[in-house]
């Protein structure tokens, strides 16, 4: 009997307790910066797209909402042609954000991609790409990488040396 | 002093009565949330005051199904004697003074009375709509009006002792001196609880018990007969909590404010604590019900009497 006295003191009690709703389209709530929201296509510091179309997304996406084209531009860069991701197929796993080799698809905190017509949320290339380098500032790829392009050879990467003359014997 | 005219107070009645209830309906959601720590409905007008609006409009254009397996003239006929007989009840309720339908000398007897006919609504839905879990809900509404309707009954005969009237307002009027929530704190105490049990009401919502049997006996109405029986639940609310009001602490009286503010503020003051029962107490199980209303309520409401009479009988 007591008890039951106390729990109806302590529902009370609420009356005073801050409310925990967040009244969502009026105050947004905070979202981390890692939350899984609609994807994007970053570039590295210099302005460069970071996508070198390996595929890897589109190979690991568990609901294969992701479609692209690989080509090479006149300095031997890898890079889509076209790149399309369908967000009323995506379910925001982030597998594509982690098989990523470049830092190039993130996901952001931005949720609200309600639309009326199904074809919109099909996403271009113009509409992925932004222009900053998105969660990893500083990072390019094809200036840490060994790979030969025009402007930079082999052993010219940062924090490579370079490489071995097979055919020199002296260390 | 002038009374108003027996139909204007009628339709006066009628009308706070019905407006109230569909109000509680919105007093209800915004409590509980706030117990809970949410908003509850808050889009629909000022305060979401119009979401009562908003239901109303949804469930009178709903469609109005009857069971191809249901009695359908005791399907139809259900959900009117709930309404029927808590507005009925409403007829001998000394709002203040003058303004009541009607100054009944026995009108507490006519309050129970009118109170135990409304279950007749409940057994004949839940026998009606050809559902076992109607019917389940209808048995245990009848099995738990006749155990609560007694020591209900024997709960107030302690204001009556000491009233010494069944007239409804010459027991308002006799608490001019002292409440009879102190005298009588044992029968308000046991009325409160069979109050709740009346009203079909966490945590005595056995007939409906939606964990258990669906919706209990409203499991097959929709459209208006169930909003008749929604209605009908908050209409019993206000009616026990203005009986409360009434015979235990005092009706109108009150010091410096106008009477029928007194009323409301008491009816409301017990509207809020039904609903902080539902938001803190979970349903009780059925056989507790049972032992509880049979061991402890009904033995407490004899010697409540017993003990009232005696002290009555001495005084003289």
């Amino acid at each position: 009997m007591l008890s039951l006295i106390r729990t109806i003191w302590n529902v009370f009690l609420h009356s005073f307790h801050r409310r925990v709703t967040i009244q969502y389209p009026d105050e947004k709530p905070y979202l981390t910066p890692r939350t899984r929201g609609r994807i994007i296509l970053s570039r590295d510091p210099d302005g460069g797209e970071r996508c070198v179309a390996c595929h890897l997304c589109s190979a690991v996406c568990p609901v294969d909402c992701i479609a692209l084209q690989a080509t090479e531009d006149e300095s031997g860069r890898r890079y889509p042609e076209f790149f399309r991701i369908n967000f009323s197929r995506c379910i925001f796993c982030g597998l594509c954000e982690d098989a990523c080799p470049t830092y190039a698809i993130q996901l952001t905190p931005d949720f609200e991609m309600s639309e009326y017509n199904r074809q919109n949320l099909v996403y271009e290339k113009e509409d992925l790409l932004i222009s900053g380098p998105g969660k990893y500032p500083g990072y390019n790829f094809w200036r840490v990488s060994g790979v030969q392009i025009g402007g930079k050879d082999k052993g010219e990467a940062e924090n490579e040396a370079p490489p071995t003359d097979v055919y020199r014997l002296t260390p | 002093m002038t009374t108003p005219h027996p139909i204007a107070s009628i339709v006066g009645v009628l009308i706070v009565a019905l407006s109230l209830s569909a109000f509680l309906i919105w007093v209800e959601r915004r409590l509980l949330a706030l117990w809970q720590d949410r908003y509850g409905p808050n889009r629909v007008g000022p305060f979401g005051l119009l979401q009562v609006l908003a239901d109303m409009i949804k469930i009178f254009t709903k469609e109005d199904w009857i069971p191809p397996f249901a009695d359908k003239p005791a399907f139809v006929i259900a959900p009117a004697i709930i309404m029927v007989t808590v507005l009925m009840s409403f007829a001998v309720l000394p709002i203040a003074p003058g303004i009541m339908v009607s100054d009944l000398n026995i009108g507490l007897l006519f309050f129970l009375g009118m109170s135990s006919l409304g279950v007749y609504s409940i057994v004949l839905a839940g026998w009606a709509s050809g559902n076992k879990y109607s019917l389940l809900g209808g048995l245990r509404a009848a099995a738990q009006m006749i155990s609560y309707e007694v020591f209900m009954g024997l709960s107030l005969m302690g204001v009556v002792l000491l009233a010494g009237t069944f007239n409804l307002t010459s027991i308002v009027e006799a608490q001019r001196g002292l409440w009879y929530v102190i005298p009588q704190f044992l029968g308000f105490v046991l009325f409160l609880i069979a109050g709740v049990a009346e009203a079909r009401r966490l945590p005595f919502d056995l007939p409906e018990a939606e964990a258990e049997l669906v919706a209990g006996f409203h499991s097959e109405y929709s459209g208006m007969k169930f909003g008749m029986f929604f209605v009908g639940e908050y209409l019993g609310i206000t009616l026990i909590s203005s009986m409360i009001a009434v015979l235990f602490l005092g009706g109108w009286t009150g010091p410096w404010l106008p009477p029928i503010v007194w009323f409301l503020i008491k009816v409301f003051a017990f509207l809020c604590l039904f609903i902080l029962l539902r938001a803190s107490l979970p349903r009780l199980r059925f056989d507790q019900l049972m032992s509880l209303g049979w061991k402890v309520m009904f033995p407490l409401a004899l010697a409540n009497l017993l003990v009232t009479g005696a002290i009555v009988l001495a005084k003289k």
